[in-house]
């Protein structure tokens, strides 16, 4: 026998504050360690920079405690820490291109873009009431989505960089549509699998005792492997391409729990890839780089070629367990050692111990997306705080993946940490969209509604959801809690 | 600067580091909400009291034909406190509850005791009743078993093939 009390949710607002205190501390740390290290006494802004750090992410906290009490505690402190270790290191890596005489800006810029970054998450936080209002936009998330994939093939609009023509030219700043393409596309997805799964999820042929889905079925994941191999081919970036497949398939997964889904799609991707690197000859030179990295000739190839590669495993090497400190490494000598390196830029200078204390505050960031999906009522809800949290940390694979020679190297960005302001601005979006998801996830039945009385009033929705938590009900197959709305109205009959 | 200086900051900062990451995990720890499930006997020193409380709860059903003094305290959730599901709650709105093997029911047992719709639980009149819904092992009521549309005090224990659930507010 036993009692059972369920466990109070605290909102965690004031637990925020003091994990933001130490977040804060390792940024605003970070960047005064490499200005003693680099010219021996304090940046002279720093006091500027880190009361504009703290105005921005106090200032978030602020709207948190305003508008999503009780959103999961640990998001912020760990988005904040990530972006001010990346913040210094990319200004560690501006003194170090000054000392060579050659002249960068990327820590400005990206000081610019973390504020807009910051800014949009708190206007996504005040607009955004519900997260089930993105259900509505489903398929015109899915138009925005692939308009925005495919605008750098526009012509003047789009440009070229480094072969990757993934980029447009807007006011003088260039962008990836694609970075904010991945959310209009992670809505469209959660969306349209929401309602599909059922179908999707049903048994076809067993081959080699793996279920796979019915034949009929398989248009969707072939539209999608069509699409991402469209982006390769003719985007020619492998990162981009790798990423919407990867969200489709991994969202696939999480509708339906069938594996066969995970299975098909890499075998989708493998192939995909294979053709691609024998017929395109820039994947076929990442591949090269990636299987003979420490070949002369593949090292020294002018266009993809290995050296990259080879000289940032050297520079993590060099690195060792404890680094060589903030300011001390040369990790200037990798080329794009501040956007697509930048992780052995990392390793270099805070060692093995540093990058693995990084890569745990990623897990721990997936880790609140899927418990926040898991926490959810709705099944769209549930799909896409998923989906967000796989983003995160399939870009984390990909990126340290192709950084350590574990995968071939793709052009994707380090969440928060790697110079660039699209990829930044997109990331802060995800956040405010699963710190808004998770409010609704862990807020008690009874309590009310952030900011009710304030202003016009927030109009509430009728909620078709059961009044239970679904979370409690044991569900059987994997349609999960959309049994439920139909059952209760079986009970009420039942009454009558 | 020293030498030892750089050093101790440098290993310092991963420190700190390494501190912000357990602190964030410590969170984590603290923060897998749900149900806490305590062990009565740890609760009531000594074995003496355990058999008092059986004999505690019989009464209850007896008195569900007398008026109810403490009508004003309704039980607002519902909760399984032994057999598989032990630790799920279910709040008690104005609608019925449906228990069995069924996956149509609103707490669905895996238990091979209980029939596929084997008991509902539903309001009448500011009260909860519990009714057997045909089960091949019956539904009980503390150690009475229900033949009829039974009603329910806060604290009273039904029990369904394995399961016992306990009405609590």
């Amino acid at each position: 026998m036993a009692t059972v009390a369920p466990h109070r949710v605290r909102p965690g607002r004031t637990l925020e504050l003091g994990l933001l205190v130490i977040a804060l501390v390792i940024g605003v740390g970070a960047y005064a360690l490499v200005g003693l290290a680099t010219s021996g006494t304090l940046p002279v802004d720093i006091l500027g920079y880190g009361a504009g750090l703290v105005a921005l992410t106090v200032g978030l906290h602020l709207v948190l405690r305003w508008r999503a009490p009780y959103a999961d505690p640990v998001i912020l402190p760990v988005v904040t820490a990530l972006n001010g270790i990346g913040l210094a290191m990319i200004y560690r890596i501006d003194i170090a291109y000054a000392a060579r005489d050659r002249v960068s800006t990327f820590a400005e810029r990206q000081l610019g873009w973390t504020a807009l970054g910051v800014v949009l998450a708190g206007v996504v936080l005040v607009l955004l009431r519900d997260h089930r209002t993105l259900r509505r936009y489903t398929y015109t998330a899915m138009v925005v989505g692939l308009g925005l994939i495919v605008l750098p093939l526009v012509p003047g609009l789009g440009t070229e960089i480094n072969g990757a023509r993934i980029w447009i030219r807007f006011a003088g700043n260039s962008f990836q549509p694609a970075e904010l393409g991945k959310i209009a596309l992670a809505v469209f997805f959660a969306g349209y699998l929401v309602t599909t799964r059922d179908t999707l999820a049903l048994a076809g042929p067993k081959v080699l005792g793996l279920q796979l889905p019915r034949p009929r079925d398989l248009g969707p994941i072939l539209l999608a492997w069509a699409v991402s191999l469209g982006v390769l081919v003719f985007e020619r970036d492998l990162g981009t391409s790798l990423l919407f497949f990867g969200l489709f398939v991994g969202m696939l997964y999480l509708a339906t729990e069938r594996l066969s889904w995970v299975v098909l799609g890499l075998v989708l991707f493998v192939g995909g890839a294979a053709v691609a690197s024998q017929v395109f000859s820039h994947v076929g030179a990442r591949f090269d780089a990636w299987l003979h990295a420490f070949d002369d000739d593949v090292f020294n190839a002018s266009p993809g070629g290995s050296g990259q590669l080879v000289r940032g495993l050297f520079g993590m090497a060099s690195g060792g367990l404890f680094g060589t400190g903030w300011g001390e490494g040369r990790p200037d000598l990798v080329p794009y050692a501040e956007s697509d390196f930048i992780v052995a830029s990392l390793g270099e200078e805070l060692g093995l111990t540093g990058l693995l204390a990084i890569l745990v505050m990623y897990v721990v960031l997936a880790q609140r997306g899927l418990r926040t999906a898991i926490g959810v009522r709705d099944g769209f809800g549930k799909l896409f705080a998923g989906g967000m949290a796989f983003v995160v940390a399939f870009q984390c694979f990909v990126v340290v993946g192709g950084v350590t020679r574990l995968i071939p190297l793709t052009g994707l960005t380090m969440p928060f940490v790697a110079y660039g302001g699209s990829s930044l601005l997109a990331n802060w979006v995800i956040v405010a969209l699963l710190l808004r998801i998770s409010d609704s996830a862990r807020r008690p039945a009874g309590a009310p509604l952030p900011g009710g009385g304030a202003g016009g009033g927030p109009a509430p929705e009728p909620d078709p959801e059961p009044p239970y938590d679904a979370d409690d009900v044991p569900t059987t197959g994997p349609t999960g809690d959309d049994v439920h709305e139909t059952e209760i109205i079986d009970v009420r009959e039942v009454r009558r | 600067m020293s030498e030892l200086t750089i050093t101790l900051l440098r290993l310092g900062y991963l420190v700190l580091l390494w501190v912000f990451v357990l602190a964030a995990i410590g969170v984590l720890r603290r923060d897998l909400y749900g149900t806490k499930i305590v062990e009565r006997r740890l609760r009531r020193s000594g074995g003496a009291a355990a058999p008092v409380a059986p004999k505690a709860a019989p009464p209850a059903p007896a008195a569900g034909s007398a008026p109810f003094p403490k009508r004003e305290v309704a039980p607002r959730r519902l909760v399984v406190t032994a057999g598989p599901l032990r630790g799920t709650t279910l709040p008690l709105t104005s609608s019925a509850i449906l228990i069995g093997r069924a996956p149509s029911c609103t707490l669905v047992l895996d238990d091979d005791y209980s029939s596929s719709r084997h008991a509902r639980i539903f309001p009448q009149d500011g009260q909860w009743f519990v009714e057997d819904l045909g089960s091949t092992n019956g539904t009980f009521v503390g150690r009475e078993r229900v033949t009829e549309p039974t009603a329910l005090r806060t604290g009273a224990q039904v029990k369904v093939g394995q399961s016992i659930l306990e009405l609590q507010r």
